[in-house]
């Protein structure tokens, strides 16, 4: 997707305390949203299944949290970037189905591909930098790709996680449910590594303002080739801990998660244009997403066949709510 | 010589050269056999294609962000909903094709309705409203086991000296949409929105009715793609259009439309969508397995897109 630059609201002169004040405060409701919205999940669900909230129950409902989170951080980097990848989950699913074979098999081989695969992303990266391509395209090209090795690899459901990998996610650790340490460690390391060192600020502003980044001398092409190296990274991470869960692998097994990471970093208060993401939020908008998606509404007894509608529904709401309130910010 | 030269400047003719080419490897390796009838097949399958691919390149023409992801969930409603009305009976074929257009057209404008009234990115839009259009047809479709009328699925494969008559109606359709898009005050509206919007709203063009259009032309041009597709493959389908998400898109891009927005190409629609199904013939062809059949997909996508390059800023 071509940008178009969006420069960040610049500050004219002086403005009187009291609109200050407001817009500090509108400001912090937006980016407190994201948590907000949790909230609201976690309330539902109390309220329709006390019992749901326990150690138990937030185990089993956020089980599939930390792969959710990992793609939607995954695909927040290319969103800093202004770009936007469609093949993140197929590329989940061929990673899963390299950690239930070759990984298990012969684990030289297996971090050898992977490692290659993001390479692969690496390259993409360039590629789309120099040829002055959309990435769109390119990645909708290579969720292709991805879906084909990994029927290659694995024609048949089926394969085997690796022993500590299986061990690892089945991790139960004191008082505290391992998907929400999961996530809290996530979003703390994703976010000190691009909220709060000098490149990651690079790394934003490459979406956030191109031009100026290029004219003052950073390489726009390292730029791009890191972003798209670490969406590669996370979504290995990802594909891995999804088999580490399901213990066994199927070449469609990630399909869904390009809408699910999308949808997690927006509704985490990301922006498609600009470099504004949020680690953090993108992290919060995946646990809403992993509890909305199936737990709320099994509570709220809503037959299968609506539940994808009610998915639909959330993010609209969501979102609206987001309008209100940005609409106060300007 | 100049005229040639002419003609490869264009960018749509890439498409129809790799069309040939697919078509030309493909009889080679059978030896020069089924040549025609795999053009006829071609055309029937690329009509399908062409038609939602033309709804979506309007709607990208639109600028950065532009895209509708509803265009399958689109397809599958309306295959469901012109079955329903057409219950099998030859005088209920013109009453379907409507339902089928209006049920898309008010999909159209309610992915536009959310765009405007919630100021939400079209992407998130479209996926929202597909997820809604899903469960409503999951609800809707149900055990539907309705056959289309006889008429309507004679119609949607009858041929004339090998050449589809859909295919015919088609051609006449994109030839409509590309003066449209070039020759008429919508079009070209389409095309400045794209280019710059602020410039279109400064000069005039009602921007919010542009894009409204836009959107339930794209919404219209969906629903009746699933009405004949139910009358293609005799039935409609949940998953009937789920393959038009990737290749309606792939179409616009691979033919020569801009993703950036305010650069549109009608013709290149029908060589992209020409190549898409050759290339799947042919990859059929050669006997390949499903998972390498994918993987040369994609890496003919990408190599592709390379090969054209992308587009230069505009500005």
């Amino acid at each position: 997707m071509r940008p178009e630059m969006t420069a960040a609201p610049v500050e004219t002169g002086p403005r009187s305390s009291s609109e200050r004040g407001a817009l500090a405060r509108a400001r912090l409701l937006r980016s407190l949203l994201p948590a907000l919205s949790l909230g609201l999940v976690l309330l539902a669900i109390a309220w329709l299944n006390p019992r749901a909230i326990s150690y138990f129950g937030f185990s089993l409902m956020l089980n599939l949290a930390i792969p959710i989170a990992l793609a939607t951080i995954a695909q927040m980097f290319v969103i800093a970037g202004n770009e936007l990848d469609l093949s993140i989950g197929t590329f989940v699913g061929f990673v899963g189905c390299v950690t239930a074979t070759w990984l298990k098999e012969a684990p030289l081989v297996g971090v050898l591909i992977l490692l290659g695969s993001i390479g692969v992303y690496a390259l993409l990266g360039a590629l789309i930098h120099l040829r002055n391509l959309p990435s769109i395209v390119v990645t909708l090209g290579m969720s292709f790709v991805w879906q084909g090795l990994a029927i290659l690899i694995l024609p048949k459901p089926g394969g085997k996680a690796p022993d500590w990998l299986l061990s690892l996610m089945a991790f139960k650790p004191p008082f505290v449910p391992f998907p929400i340490i999961a996530a809290l460690a996530i979003a703390a390391v994703v976010h000190f590594g691009l909220m709060r060192t000098s490149y990651g600020v690079i790394l934003r502003g490459s979406g956030g303002n191109a031009a100026a980044l290029s004219r003052a001398g950073w390489s726009l092409l390292k730029t791009k080739i890191v972003l798209f190296a670490l969406t590669g990274l996370f979504g290995v991470l990802s594909g891995m801990a999804l088999i580490g869960i399901t213990t066994s692998a199927d070449a469609n097994i990630g399909n869904g998660y390009t809408l699910l990471s999308i949808a997690g970093v927006i509704l985490g208060g990301g922006e498609f244009v600009g470099g504004r993401v949020s680690p953090i939020g993108a992290v919060i908008g995946a646990l809403t997403l992993a509890l909305a998606a199936s737990p709320l509404l099994t509570f709220m007894h809503i037959p299968p066949d609506w539940q994808v509608a009610a998915n639909g529904a959330i993010l609209i709401i969501v979102l609206a709510a987001r309008v209100l309130i940005s609409r106060r910010e300007r | 010589m100049a005229s040639l030269r002419l003609l490869l400047a264009k960018p749509w003719i890439w498409s129809f050269i790799g069309a040939l080419l697919v078509w030309l490897a493909t009889v080679a390796f059978t030896g020069g056999y089924g040549g025609g009838g795999m053009i006829t097949a071609a055309l029937s399958l690329a009509v399908f294609t062409v038609i939602v691919g033309v709804g979506q390149m309007f709607v990208i023409t639109l600028g950065p962000g532009n895209v509708d992801l509803s265009l399958p969930a689109n397809i599958g409603l309306a295959s469901a909903v012109a079955m329903k009305v057409m219950d099998g009976n030859d005088q209920m074929i013109a009453v379907g094709l409507l339902a089928a257009l209006a049920c898309g057209m008010a999909i159209g404008a309610a992915n536009y309705l959310l765009i405007w009234a919630l100021r939400i990115p079209p992407i998130i839009a479209t996926l929202s409203a597909s997820f809604i259009i899903q469960s409503i047809d999951i609800s809707y479709g149900r055990g539907l086991q309705i056959k289309p009328p006889p008429g309507f699925a004679d119609f949607t494969n009858r041929q004339i000296l090998g050449i589809p008559v859909l295919a015919i109606l088609t051609v006449l359709f994109t030839i409509g949409a590309a003066i449209a898009l070039q020759r008429m005050i919508y079009g070209r509206s389409v095309l400045a929105i794209g280019q710059n919007i602020r410039a279109a709203w400064l000069a005039g063009v009602n921007v919010g009715r542009i894009r409204f259009l836009t959107y339930t032309l794209s919404g219209a041009l969906g629903g009746l793609d699933g009405a004949l597709l139910a009358g293609y493959f005799r039935g409609a389908n949940v998953d009937i259009g789920n393959e038009y998400l990737l290749a309606s898109i792939a179409v616009v891009v691979i033919g020569g439309t801009s993703v950036a927005g305010g650069k549109a190409n009608v013709p290149g629609v029908w060589g992209a969508a020409l190549f898409l199904v050759l290339l799947l013939t042919m990859l059929n062809t050669f006997g390949v397995s499903a998972g390498v059949r994918l993987l040369l997909t994609g890496l003919i996508i990408v190599g592709v897109i390379t090969a054209a390059g992308g587009q230069k800023a505009l500005r």
